[in-house]
């Protein structure tokens, strides 16, 4: 298995590159020489210099500080959102599979409204009522892309509830609650992690799109999306500005992105 | 056939009933009565305009009469008016909604134009150089963000070296051009704007497309089609293609609510005066009526692209016609 996933360059690559930004953002403390929120109003739009590695904003402010500690946000906010997505759909996809009939329909049919809703749109509409803040972003987002792990784990569940080894647990005794969490769950978490490694590609983008519009993490706290919105002020003049930060995410969600098609190679078994 | 609509229209019910008690939980978000918020946001509102919305939303009533008449209301189509000019909201997306589909339909076609293709050569040629650069293309596509790519060409093409406008779409003396000057000058203003549209699902698709003829040519009949010594390109074109583009017709439908997500981004970043941009502008300054409007309007319109692909889908694929008569 180790050494399957060793040998596909593809996932491999995904995972250094998901390390290194990681990495990168987390010993953010360490590395910068700047806090994010310096205001220094006399070297405002710097362009790169040894001084400041990538350029400075309009406010003065370190770009590579801020692009340090804003992807501690977009990377929190993209984590935390699939946990909270992860949870509830196999929460519903367990429900739905093994119980079958009517909660299944039940389930199932909620799952068919929520997808007919555009995302984004429901998302916009939800931060629109409530206000935006970095934890109505996490908690929108997850609760809004649950259903596809749903319909995976209640296939995955479906398949798995008539095999011997979950007859055996029955005929032993074993409650329903523990089948589901003991037996049923970690048999069909091969495709969970699939869907939430790609998830948290998806995450992050969402985030920063929103961020992007103003609706999602608010300044001054920084994050990759928000440090756009900035650029997008100073684009004739600071392209440094607009440069750095999207290639922060265009690399986190390719990083992801591979990590999670080479997971799909080694863990979801092809027809 | 008929059969099959039918059954199908049926299901749509349950459908359309919880996308309209999904919408109405949405409002019931909204801290404390939607009349509160006008009333703290605009101090010259009358207590009699007060009283006449929440008539209109019917807040003082239980949460069942209240569901009641707001799914009435929905049945006419009826979503009151804005907050910020007092006119009907239906009235104000109307106008909205022609620059959108049209910059929305351009890129669709755009994007089966260059998608197809792309995924029947890599399908064809499998983990040859085409092949390969296409699928890193892939990545690359899913990873960049929509409005990232949308600064940066605006940077290029704009404000760098002067090509394109920056954004709207028309120019100021738009007036004065003739026919094919108001063209181009639409042209020039809605390239950048359909490009970013159609880039994302161009990514998708020419997967997607290329996953479908991959298995398509494997199937036996394609190997008795080599066998007989049919020359390739009727091969890929005539026998494989048919069948590997019916699965792709059911995309469409699917890729309807990005797109729909897609045009608040990049019409904000464009200032193009469609939909996308009357969401953002409703979301900023907290207009009710029109959010759940186009939240209420684009479930539907989801869950109709989803249904005509299916219909297409059944009309296309005799399998699917014969299976759904024997049930």
């Amino acid at each position: 298995m180790m050494s399957r996933f060793f040998n596909h360059k593809l996932a491999l690559c995904g995972l250094v590159i998901i390390l290194v930004i990681s990495a990168f953002s987390f010993s953010a403390p360490l590395i910068c020489r700047y806090q994010p929120d310096d205001i220094d109003i006399g070297k405002y739009l710097m362009p790169p210099t040894s001084e400041h590695w990538l350029g400075t904003d309009l406010l003065g402010r370190d770009l590579f500080s801020r692009i340090a500690y804003g992807g501690r946000i977009s990377l929190s906010v993209g984590f935390i959102a699939v946990g909270l997505m992860a949870v509830v759909g196999i929460c519903f996809g367990a429900l739905a599979g093994y119980y079958a009939g009517k909660i299944d329909e039940l389930i199932m049919r909620f799952v068919d409204i929520m997808f007919c809703f555009p995302r984004f749109i429901l998302i916009l509409a939800i931060i629109s009522m409530l206000g935006p803040n970095i934890f109505i972003v996490m908690a929108v987002i997850g609760l809004t892309s649950w259903m596809g792990i749903s319909r995976l784990v209640r296939a995955e569940i479906l398949s798995l509830k008539e095999r011997d080894f979950v007859l055996a647990a029955r005929a032993s005794g074993v409650n329903d609650f523990k089948i589901i969490i003991r037996h049923l769950i970690p048999n069909s978490m091969g495709p969970v992690f699939v869907s939430a490694t790609l998830g948290v590609a998806a995450a992050i983008l969402l985030e920063s799109s929103l961020s992007f519009l103003g609706l999602g993490v608010q300044p001054p706290t920084p994050s990759w999306g928000n440090i756009l919105m900035d650029a997008k002020a100073c684009l004739g003049v600071a392209w440094w500005l607009s440069v750095f930060p999207g290639l922060a995410i265009f690399f986190t969600v390719l990083g992801y992105n591979l990590l999670g098609e080479g997971l799909r190679d080694l863990l979801v078994p092809r027809k | 056939m008929l059969n099959y609509i039918l059954k199908r229209l049926l299901t749509l019910i349950p459908l359309i009933l919880g996308i309209s008690i999904m919408s109405f939980f949405v409002i019931h978000l909204a801290p404390g009565k939607p009349t509160d918020i006008r009333f703290e946001l605009n101090q010259k509102v009358s207590l009699q305009t007060r009283d006449r919305l929440e008539k209109l939303y019917g807040l003082d009533e239980p949460i069942i009469i209240q569901y009641w008449k707001w799914l009435k209301r929905l049945g006419q189509f009826d979503f009151g008016r804005s907050f910020i000019d007092e006119r009907p909201v239906m009235d104000k997306i109307k106008e909205r909604i022609p620059i959108t589909l049209a910059i929305n339909l351009v890129s669709i076609c755009l994007i089966f134009l260059i998608a197809i293709p792309i995924g029947v050569f890599s399908a064809v040629g499998e983990g040859k150089g085409f092949d390969r650069t296409m699928t890193i293309m892939v990545f690359v596509g899913f990873a960049v963000p929509t409005f990232w790519l949308a600064l940066l060409l605006i940077k290029l093409f704009s404000v760098d070296l002067h090509w394109l406008p920056v954004s709207g779409i028309r120019s100021l003396e738009f007036e004065t051009f003739n026919f094919w000057g108001k063209t181009l000058d639409y042209i020039r203003h809605l390239i950048l704007p359909i490009f970013v549209s159609a880039f994302t699902s161009l990514a998708g698709l020419s997967r997607y497309m290329r996953t479908s003829m991959f298995e398509v040519l494997h199937q036996d009949y394609i190997r008795t089609a080599y066998a007989k010594g049919l020359p390739k390109r009727r091969i890929y074109f005539r026998h494989a293609l048919k069948n590997a583009i019916l699965p792709v017709i059911t995309i469409v439908g699917l890729s309807i609510p990005g797109l729909i997500g897609g045009s608040v981004i990049f019409e904000q970043i464009f200032a193009i005066p469609g939909m996308g941009k009357l969401t953002y502008d409703a979301v900023m300054s907290r207009d009710y009526p029109v959010i759940m409007c186009v939240l209420v309007i684009s479930a539907f319109l989801t869950l109709l692209g989803n249904f005509l692909a299916d219909i297409a889908y059944c009309f296309a694929d005799p399998r699917i016609r014969y299976g759904a008569k024997k049930q």
